[in-house]
């Protein structure tokens, strides 16, 4: 029996062979015409994608007579002193250490308590279980926008409360946080439910067993379970939460003191500042400083950056 | 287990149900109310005046630019951007020699995924400032240095009105493929490399193999690229009110939708008329996502 069936497969197999070493001439041609072909498209798409960038870095290091020079020429110094121009007096090590608070705390918030709710929705019945886990999906059909200019009354409503309001309101960015986490729950809560529901159960009834409570049991054996799921989604959220603009753009308006900003619209006010001082190589310096760490943190995470952006692609 | 469970449940739901609510679902409710009034934000109460704003929208000729303007990303964003990542994405995984019958990836292709994915990873924000620089109209900027190096006129990228609305889609383009390369690389790597092999035997060409073989398996992933990059048309707000001249210029040649209610709100203050666009958006996103899964149901082919 078994002889027969190694027979067989190695029978296929050398027909296979045959059948390759049959294929004419003209297809290898083809093959290799499109290889070529395809070697091109692809080195012109990463030319495509790294040339802005480097560009960029170029521009950066020149000053304002190099840059209204020639374009493409390269800067005669590296003139380090931009990046202490842009860092300080354009503001971006506020904006981005601003950026770094917000995003720190509100993605570990969105984690947490997206990933508390979508626990108990997922491995709990209770009455009105399906109500709240769909009240909070249907958060996914709906355009920002919508809701922007009722939520700029919200974050102000909520800056008059009492010992609070000052932390919460617009303009600050304990409000952002808020708001951020609040925009992020639909999407964690679908994920992270998907995941605490293929999670077997037979360690959770031990962990029972062993006289742990529903508290200690999520923390402790559920969340440390979960683990890949909640990096995918803890990346998902951070580099969504790292670029968003349209909500910092209504919820942190005010012009006159930009001690709150975050780096999105820093650097597009910076944009702006930079034709009115005319100080174009704080800009360049400005959008490398902003560019360069994501570009570092990518190149170290990039296989879990990579399957944590598309996780949510793929169902 | 049962002890203390409800307790539990209700500790555990409070926080994110309070903050869903306050900062997300209210918003909404207050938009759709809105919608039929005239609030202007500074007094207190509003009048409730029916349709009028969504009369008054009809005759909106700069809102129609911005429907027309969102529709022709709808279509144009999707199908340039799977059209390049599925391009690219077969070479990447398909386009090599064949080594003994089977197709093997080109050279370099994880460097290549590495560098495709990186504009994922930068702030929309960002990239509009990028841009504003490289497609200067002067001969300072990247490109039109080189254009006027070639001996033409400049391309005002983002001044001709004729061509600002492209350029608006070709950066969303340079941003999105990337991830569309990722995405239908890891669905190229699933399909099993003996259908390959049993077409090539069979004479396939590369390019049969990739109309009959990689893209109908590949169905599903395209399909779900088409609902992202759909709902992503959408938005465009941060490039719109960046990258473009005048927030949506020059005159009204690339403003969105998203654009417009961020300018009536926080602009001229005209809150419910704001609130009514965001509904026509709603109304408009929820269709479209309808509609795509409606036309392109189909049997999936299971491998």
């Amino acid at each position: 029996m078994t002889t027969n069936t190694q027979n067989l497969s190695t029978g296929t197999s050398t027909a296979r062979r045959v059948a390759v070493r049959a294929v004419p001439k003209r297809r290898k041609s083809e093959v290799g015409l499109l290889s070529v072909l395809g070697q091109i498209a692809l080195l012109v798409w990463a030319l495509i994608i790294l040339g802005p960038i480097l560009w960029t870095l170029l521009a950066s290091f020149k000053n304002n007579t190099e840059i209204f020079g020639s374009a493409w020429s390269l800067p005669t110094t590296l003139r380090w002193a931009n990046y202490s121009r842009a860092w300080s007096q354009a503001h971006v090590g506020t904006y981005f250490i601003n950026s770094v608070i917000v995003v720190a705390l509100s993605t570990f918030g969105t984690m947490l308590f997206g990933s508390m709710a979508a626990y108990v929705l997922a491995r709990y019945k209770f009455i009105g279980n399906r109500t709240i886990y769909y009240f909070f999906i249907a958060g996914l059909a709906f355009p920002v926008f919508l809701a922007l200019s009722p939520l700029f009354f919200v974050v102000k409503q909520t800056g008059t409360l009492p010992l609070v309001g000052q932390f919460i309101g617009l303009n600050t960015r304990g409000g952002l946080i808020l708001v951020y986490i609040a925009y992020s729950l639909p999407f964690t809560v679908f994920f992270m439910a998907a995941f605490f529901k293929t999670l077997p159960t037979s360690v959770a009834e031990a962990a029972v067993i062993d006289g742990a409570s529903h508290t200690m049991l999520f923390f402790r054996v559920m969340l440390p379970m979960a683990r890949s799921g909640l990096v995918s989604i803890g990346i998902f959220n951070i580099v969504g939460q790292w670029a968003q603009y349209n909500i910092p753009v209504v919820l942190m308006s005010d012009t006159t003191d930009k001690s709150k900003w975050v780096l999105t619209q820093g650097i597009a006010d910076i944009s702006v500042q930079a034709g009115y001082h005319s100080d174009w190589p704080a800009l360049f310096a400005a959008l490398i400083l902003s560019i360069l760490p994501m570009i570092a943190i990518y190149a170290v995470f990039q296989r879990q950056i990579q399957s944590g952006l598309t996780a949510g692609a793929v169902k | 287990m049962r002890h203390g469970r409800y307790p539990f449940v209700a500790g555990f739901l409070t926080i994110p149900v309070v903050l869903y609510v306050l900062y997300v679902i209210w918003p909404y409710a207050q938009a759709f109310f809105y919608a039929f009034t005239d609030w202007h934000g500074i007094s207190a109460k509003q009048n409730f005046i029916g349709f009028a704003n969504f009369t008054k929208l009809f005759h909106d000729k700069v809102f129609w630019k911005a429907v027309e303007h969102n529709i022709m990303l709808l279509l144009a964003l999707p199908l340039i951007t799977v059209a390049i990542a599925l391009f690219l994405s077969f070479m990447l995984n398909q386009g090599g020699r064949s080594r003994s019958g089977a197709t093997a990836g080109i050279w370099g292709s994880k460097v290549y995924r590495v560098v495709f994915f990186l504009p994922q990873v930068l702030a929309l924000a960002v990239i509009a400032v990028l841009f504003q620089q490289i497609l200067r109209p002067d001969n300072y900027g990247a490109i039109n240095s080189i254009v006027q190096g070639l001996g033409f006129g400049s391309i005002g990228f983002l001044t001709n009105p004729t061509i600002a609305m492209w350029t608006i889609i070709g950066v969303l383009v340079w941003q999105s493929v990337g991830f569309y390369v990722v995405l239908f690389s890891a669905g190229m790597a699933n399909i099993p490399s003996d259908i390959y092999e049993a077409a090539e035997i069979d004479g396939a060409t590369r390019i049969t193999l990739f109309f009959k073989v990689t893209l109908p398996l590949l169905f599903d992933t395209v399909q779900v690229a088409g609902v992202y990059l759909g709902i992503a048309a959408f938005d465009a707000f941060a490039l719109v009110n960046i990258l473009s001249v005048d927030n949506g210029g020059p005159d009204g040649a690339t403003t969105v939708l998203a654009n417009e209610i961020y300018r009536n709100a926080f602009v001229y203050s005209r809150f419910g008329y704001a609130s009514a666009m965001g509904v026509v958006l709603f109304v408009l996103t929820l269709t479209f996502a309808i509609l795509t899964l409606r036309l392109t149901r189909r049997e999936s082919i299971e491998y």
